[in-house]
């Protein structure tokens, strides 16, 4: 891969005005596929969840998901956009051979929703109404898989393999009108907005959402004009960037990319590109014309879908909160400060944090604990720290048996990895596993003067107000009861002893 | 030759009925009767005796053990081959799909399995239903049992050869254009293309999935009734299906009286173009309509002049792109080029050896009526016709129940004579399109030999949108006062086949 020229990030927003345009795919968690019965499971053997619909045999025909449809309609509500009362699919034809009728039944001129808008807040306070076009439904196609070849790309490759488990999976595809006025935060703000997507979709229970299943894929347009200029520059589309930061890296990339170019006078080509990740760089892929014909035309096996406005509505009043406006109420409800409250939306933690405080845990609490301990785990096992498998319930727990004094801090990050090792509610493992703090005075008094009597000195210490000697008879107590001392009780019997 | 054969299916169904003969002496008939004459007629692309002559044993036994039975029971019935059966090849008269058993039946086969029909066979058609005459088969052509020199029509020849050489009481068909009723006209038999909607597609080898419907093939008009009643409803498999029922075509058939009925003859469908012969007998029908009560009327459909054009477009645009799934990579053909062939290679190579002539020319004709640039001209064009061949029926059916017109311009055409000149083929389908166009049912009911040359000419029967009952209810009118005046039924003029080994 040849590298690129790439300008300085400062320098190019000097010389350019950034645009960029949006288009998200977000994969619906609908029991069964689009228009067949097959379960929409991801991880399945590959080609088990097939049929003669969604493998296209001759004669198969298909029929709407209507669980889909209201989950589109849903996004569009939730995107604020109108709802089509006549929702029309297109047939998109072209050949591939993921695409088992080499047609993608989609929609074209009707989409289901259009004409919408979310407002994103970025945390400089910049505050962006992102204009949404259309959001409409289509079917995912299958996933190829090459065999051979060095790229992992079909060119070069010996064959390939066709997965169509994930052909015919119900898709909601968001696209925005082009976004101008962000800057030097153009990159953040593509981040956020799919940030923002993200949670609407999750929030609605539409999609699982994971950015790293494919649930949630991005493809990035992004171009450049001189400032003062009209006309929109050429536009590249990086396709299927598969993370936020990855988002926000190659968008940009693309700006310093582009810059340089067109600062050499060279023109930029319309195409795709794909991210690398590893290398940190985009790279073309195919020529993309806005005359790519893919002779559309309705799809004359659907009829039209045509909700009622009872269903819009009763689907409206289902809606929930809207991202920026949940952000808001929650930062206030848990008084967290500004910058504590950036770590948790960066870290994507809001949905867990108001399950911890749900399930009972002080907010700090609850933040601690996932910005601190479970954000180490994760980023120890190269996870998310939404990927570990703990719940906010059992969160929740932990921190209350830590408010109660039954657990130290100590014992409590052990009790955490029992948790994550499946073993299950911190309760349940604190019984099993013997682990509570001891607070039995019996047993402590026992251990104190089983210390004392190695320190006769810090009695008398103690008695002239040096507290300090305390100190290193609590820490042999501790470490004779491995931990498990209640280490404020031993300091009070210590207290009461000195001053018998 | 079994006297059996001959009978009709309402007739068989009543024996059936009464234990007077048994389903598989019926079926073992039928197959006897191919064993005769089809090494001549060539209706059927496939035919087991052991799976149609056990589905007849399995109806013995349980109409023996008392179960209670479907009407239809016993009664064998042969399938054109582009519907899916998974106990049969199913090539929709094509060389990319030889060979091909479908691991799903269509829903018209589930209903006529459900119903205890031993399916005698898949019969001939054009490839994937392009043609009127089966000539473009990729299996040969069938021949018209009035004369083995002609075609039996197209592109559903198989389904009209087999029923008129008594090789099966009925059969399935389906049409596009006319695929059901064209053959039904020059093979003196009846045909009917029902509602868009009234029968599901699903299993269906899509020509073009607006156009399509499934539909019987008989000798008389109340056997197709019986057939309609049995492959009809409603069905989640296809989202075009109707919801509703559209009554007992049966009870309609059983009617038999005209008498008050607003009948309009289209004044576009007659006249130039159409053999006098033809023209004569249509005519004659006319009157002895009138004769029986029901009130003459004229119509005009001005925009049946653009239905031709505008179905060239519809049709190919469709058909190019339900046709892209014969890629090789999941079913079917799969032709490798030497060395070692990108995927896009194969593909083509594939659909280059694969698919016939008629396929490739109206693939490029849809591909290119779709293509940006064109579309507008062509097929959105077509699509405006459309809407105003809806409006010509719509204004006519203000004035009468039924419209009628003859079937088709001529009687059976020499195989070979067309073939050169599709143009010609094209003009075939004149009177059978604008039913295809508007969604609307449509008949063909044997309406005598015309003078010039002694073969068999149809009239057509045209109702609203679900009113087929009115098809019914005037085709078996029709055929009743032709019976009462030739002293038999139409087919009974059919020359006998000679019969081999």
């Amino acid at each position: 891969m040849a590298k690129d020229e790439l300008m300085n990030y400062e320098k190019a927003l000097e010389m350019f005005e950034v645009v960029i345009g949006l288009e998200v795919h977000v994969e619906l968690n609908t029991k069964t596929k689009m228009f067949c019965g097959c379960r929409n499971e991801f991880g399945d053997e590959p080609n088990t969840n097939v049929c003669p619909i969604c493998i296209a045999l001759p004669g198969a025909l298909p029929a709407v998901n209507r669980t889909a449809v209201e989950s589109s309609i849903s996004i569009g509500l939730a995107l604020d956009c109108e709802i089509a009362s006549n929702g029309r699919f297109a047939r998109k034809n072209y050949f591939y051979p993921d695409l088992a009728k080499n047609f993608q039944t989609s929609q074209y001129d009707e989409p289901i929703a259009f004409e919408g808008a979310l407002t994103v807040e970025l945390p400089s306070g910049s505050v962006h109404n992102i204009q949404i076009e259309r959001a409409h439904m289509e079917e995912d196609a299958g996933k190829l898989t090459h065999i051979g070849g060095s790229t992992g790309r079909i060119q070069g490759a010996e064959y390939s393999l066709v997965d169509y488990n994930r052909a015919g999976v119900p898709l909601v595809e968001i696209v925005t009108k082009p976004v101008y006025g962000a800057g030097a935060e153009a990159p953040e703000l593509a981040a956020a907005y799919v940030r923002s997507i993200r949670e609407i979709v999750k929030g609605l229970g539409v999609s699982d959402a994971k950015m790293e299943r494919g649930n949630v894929r991005c493809d990035a347009n992004v171009s450049l004009r001189p400032h003062g200029q009209e006309k929109l520059g050429t536009r590249t589309e990086t396709k299927n960037v598969n993370s936020l930061r990855s988002i926000e890296r190659a968008v940009r990339y693309e700006i310093q990319r582009q810059a340089a170019l067109l600062a050499k006078g060279t023109a930029i080509i319309q195409e795709t590109r794909h991210w690398h990740e590893d290398k940190g760089a985009t790279s073309a892929g195919r020529p993309k014309s806005d005359a790519d014909d893919y002779r559309y035309f309705p799809e004359p096996d659907l009829v039209p879908v045509q909700p009622s406005k009872e269903l819009i509505e009763s689907l409206r009043a289902k809606l929930p909160e809207k991202p920026a406006d949940r952000r808001k109420r929650v930062q206030a409800e848990w008084g967290f400060a500004d910058l504590e409250f950036r770590d948790v939306v960066n870290a994507d933690l809001l949905d867990q944090i108001e399950e911890t405080v749900r399930a009972g845990a002080k907010p700090q609490a609850a933040r601690k604990w996932w910005t601190g301990e479970l954000a180490r785990i994760a980023n120890s096992q190269d996870k998310d720290v939404t990927e570990l498998e703990i719940s906010g319930a059992h969160v929740a727990e932990l921190t209350q048996l830590v408010d109660a004094g039954k657990l130290n801090d100590r014992l409590a990050r052990e009790v955490l990895t029992y948790v994550l090792g499946g073993e299950g509610s911190p309760s349940e493992i604190v019984s099993a596993r013997g682990l509570e703090v001891v607070s039995d005075d019996g047993a402590l008094i026992a251990a104190i003067d089983a210390a004392l009597a190695k320190q006769p000195d810090v009695l008398d210490a103690i008695r002239e107000g040096r507290m300090q000697a305390a100190g290193a008879v609590i820490g042999a107590v501790m470490q004779a009861m491995k931990g498990s001392a209640d280490a404020g009780r031993v300091r009070e019997l210590l207290i009461e002893k000195a001053n018998a | 030759m079994s006297e059996l054969i001959r009978k009709n299916a309402s007739e068989l169904v009543e024996l059936l009925g009464k234990g007077e003969i048994s389903s598989v002496e019926l079926t073992q008939a039928h197959l006897d009767r191919s064993m005769a004459v089809d090494h001549d007629v060539h209706s059927y692309l496939h035919q087991d005796a052991s799976t149609a002559l056990s589905a007849a044993a399995d109806i013995d036994r349980r109409r023996a053990a008392g179960e209670k039975l479907h009407l239809l029971a016993g009664l064998p019935i042969a399938v054109k081959d582009n519907l899916t059966t998974t106990d049969a090849p199913t090539t929709s008269g094509s060389k990319i799909l030889e060979g091909w058993v479908p691991p799903y039946d269509a829903t018209v086969v589930k209903r006529i399995r459900a119903a205890g029909l031993p399916i005698l066979g898949k019969t001939n058609l054009d490839e994937f239903a392009m043609g009127s005459s089966t000539e473009f088969s990729a299996f040969g052509p069938s021949r018209n049992p009035w004369d083995l020199t002609r075609i039996p029509g197209g592109s559903g020849g198989g389904s009209s050869s087999v029923v008129a050489s008594f090789q099966a009481p009925v059969a399935i068909g389906s049409d596009t254009g006319g695929s059901i009723r064209f053959p039904a006209s020059v093979t003196g038999t009846v045909g009917n293309k029902p509602t868009y909607g009234a029968v599901s597609r699903y299993g269906l080898i899509a020509l073009a999935s607006s156009l399509d419907q499934v539909g019987p093939v008989s000798r008389n008009v109340l056997d197709s009734a019986l057939i309609q009643d049995l492959i009809a409803g409603h069905d989640p498999h296809d989202s075009t299906s109707l919801p509703e029922s559209l009554g007992s075509m049966a009870d309609a058939a059983r009617k038999l009286d005209v008498k008050g009925m607003r009948i309009g003859v289209i004044k576009e469908l007659m006249g130039e173009g159409f053999q006098p012969g033809v023209m004569n007998r249509f005519k004659e029908s006319v009157n002895l309509l009138q004769q029986a009560g029901a009130e003459i009327v004229e119509v005009s459909c001005p925009n049946f002049e653009y239905a031709i054009a505008a179905y060239y477009l519809i049709l190919p645009a469709e058909a190019s792109s339900n046709l892209a799934k014969f890629d090789s990579v999941r079913f079917g053909l799969r032709v490798a080029p030497e060395g070692n062939p990108t995927i896009e290679r194969v593909m083509a190579a594939t659909r280059e050896a694969g698919f016939g002539p008629e396929v490739k020319r109206r693939i490029i004709l849809g591909t290119y009526a779709l293509s940006s640039g064109s579309y507008e001209h062509f097929y959105g064009a077509a699509l405006k016709v459309r809407t105003l061949i809806q409006r010509d029926f719509a204004a006519a059916f203000e004035k009468a129940d039924v419209l009628i017109s003859p079937t088709a311009p001529t009687t059976a055409f020499k195989i070979g004579e067309k073939l050169e000149d599709p143009l010609a083929m094209y003009l075939n389908d004149i009177a059978t399109i604008p039913a295809n166009l508007a969604g609307i049912p449509g008949m063909s009911v044997p309406n005598g030999l015309a003078d010039e040359d002694g073969l068999p000419v149809g009239i057509q029967l045209l109702a609203p949108a679900r009113e087929d009952a009115r098809l019914y209810q005037v085709g078996a009118a029709l055929e009743k006062m032709h019976e009462d005046i030739w002293g038999k039924r139409m087919i009974d003029f059919a020359p006998e086949l000679e019969v081999r080994g």
